[in-house]
């Protein structure tokens, strides 16, 4: 496979009259990390969502390794799923399967959905477990953890259905302070580990040190696009500018 | 003048009544009217106009009719039409279509009750609407539907005197038989409704014990 294994041309997505994404083009190449920031409303989470089929557009391709859909063509639920399947979501709010252990979430998508056997992914859950740091809370419920605990969860049920990209929806937004270190430290292992990612995020140290490339969204296209030290520390658009400088200096 | 050696006498008739006639009525009644209730539910979440509408229909035909009418066109109106069935089974079938009518809004709103980002996550590992719905939203409403439920069965218990007038032989058709000769009315019904107080009290502890067990997946 040649050139980047995400590619998105053209989406169009509205809720209503509310315009959301307006011909927004992006592409990811394979073992890079790629952190999608820009103001509330920009359509930066819609985006994401668009990726995983979360949310169909009206219009535009999505293309993820020799997966794509042309969303302006009305794909069916077989192709949706084809390509949800190439990706794996980590959402703001972790939506664990409450009533199920950790081990259990994990081992969701694999058993399940996969039909992988059971021992199988048993072992595959304890190890990705291990990964997030949190094998010895595998029997615990997901009330029973903190809200970084979850999360780390979270992103080992998306890792459990092997995703060629993981995609992070603010995976940090709806934690108390002290506990998004845990999560963002997972998330650079994962990056140091050659994992392609697409990250929405407001974290912008974690830009710093671990994207490959930054994309500045507003108005539902992608303003301004380039490396962490480009778009963070010299951006070129005034727009950018503007949001930078209300992030660093909020009053 | 309360006649107690008379109660004493019928309270074991009047636990036979019950033992044999309102529990065995009210359990098997409220099992397949569930079964039928989560079909219902189903069925009116489709995105068929046509499956959605059926249900629609069924739960207004049941809902807007009084279940003692239900019971006597069964017993008493269908063999005008050379259907007759037995009195027990005719109890049976009005009760669970009964509970399958009621119960099924219980557990439909159970159901849209499971947040959105439950099916998300769900999607996002694999699943898809049938595995998705058994795995994570039924278990999940199942817990939400509890008190609902809970409801409609103690409801239930007390709806099955209403088998009295279509001749099965449960308790308050016992307490009938031997209040009417005696004429002690009063005493015999007055145990007949502590009899019916203690299976609901009863129910009611189990519901309470029952949603302390399923509370520990929504707070630590």
């Amino acid at each position: 496979m040649s050139g980047p294994l995400v590619t998105v041309r053209g989406i169009h997505k509205s809720f209503g009259d509310n315009h959301v994404l307006r011909g927004l083009d992006l592409s990811a190449d394979a073992g890079t990390v790629s952190v999608l920031i820009g103001p509330s409303g920009s359509g930066k989470t819609t985006a994401l969502r668009c990726l995983d089929a979360l949310e169909v557009p009206e219009r535009g391709t999505v293309r993820i390794g020799d997966v794509t859909v042309d969303y302006g063509a009305s794909p069916d639920q077989r192709a949706l799923r084809r390509l949800r399947a190439q990706s794996g979501m980590v959402f703001q709010a972790h939506h664990l399967f409450p009533h199920m252990t950790a081990l259990e979430n994990v081992m969701a998508g694999p058993a399940l959905a996969q039909k992988v056997p059971r021992e199988e992914a048993r072992a595959q859950a304890l190890e990705l477990l291990g990964r997030v740091g949190l094998a010895e809370k595998a029997d615990a419920l997901p009330v029973q953890l903190s809200g970084g605990q979850q999360q780390r969860v979270g992103i080992a049920r998306a890792l459990a259905v092997r995703p060629r990209v993981l995609l992070f929806d603010e995976p940090t937004s709806a934690l108390d302070p002290e506990l998004v270190g845990e999560v963002l430290a997972v998330m650079k292992d994962l990056a140091g580990q050659g994992s392609t990612m697409v990250v929405v995020t407001h974290e912008i140290r974690f830009a710093q040190q671990v994207a490959d490339q930054v994309l500045f969204l507003d108005g539902g296209v992608v303003v301004e696009r380039g490396s962490a030290a480009q778009v963070l520390t010299d951006p070129r658009e005034e727009r950018t500018q503007r949001f930078l400088r209300r992030l660093t200096d909020p009053v | 003048m309360i006649d107690w050696g008379l109660i004493r006498e019928s309270l074991w008739p009047l636990a036979v009544g019950m033992l044999a006639g309102t529990i065995p009525l009210t359990a098997i009644g409220f099992t397949a009217g569930l079964v039928l209730a989560v079909a219902v539910a189903l069925m009116r979440l489709s995105r068929s106009r046509v499956v959605s509408g059926v249900a629609r229909a069924y739960v207004s035909l049941i809902r807007g009719t009084p279940l003692l009418v239900q019971l006597f066109i069964i017993f008493y109106g269908l063999p005008s039409l050379g259907l007759t069935i037995p009195s027990w089974p005719t109890a049976i079938i009005a009760f669970s279509l009964n509970v399958g009518g009621y119960a099924s809004e219980v557990v439909r709103g159970a159901i849209l009750a499971v947040p959105r980002g439950q099916w998300e996550a769900a999607s996002t590992v694999g699943m898809g609407y049938a595995t998705t719905m058994r795995r994570i939203v039924l278990p999940q409403a199942a817990r939400i539907s509890v008190p609902g439920l809970s409801n409609t069965l103690i409801s239930l218990v007390k709806d099955t005197s209403l088998a009295s007038t279509i001749l099965v032989t449960e308790l308050l058709r016992v307490a009938q038989q031997i209040a009417a000769p005696t004429f002690q009315f009063f005493s015999l019904y007055v145990v007949a409704a502590i009899y019916y107080w203690v299976v609901c009290l009863v129910l009611s502890a189990g519901q309470a014990r029952l949603e302390r067990r399923l509370e520990r997946y929504v707070s630590a």
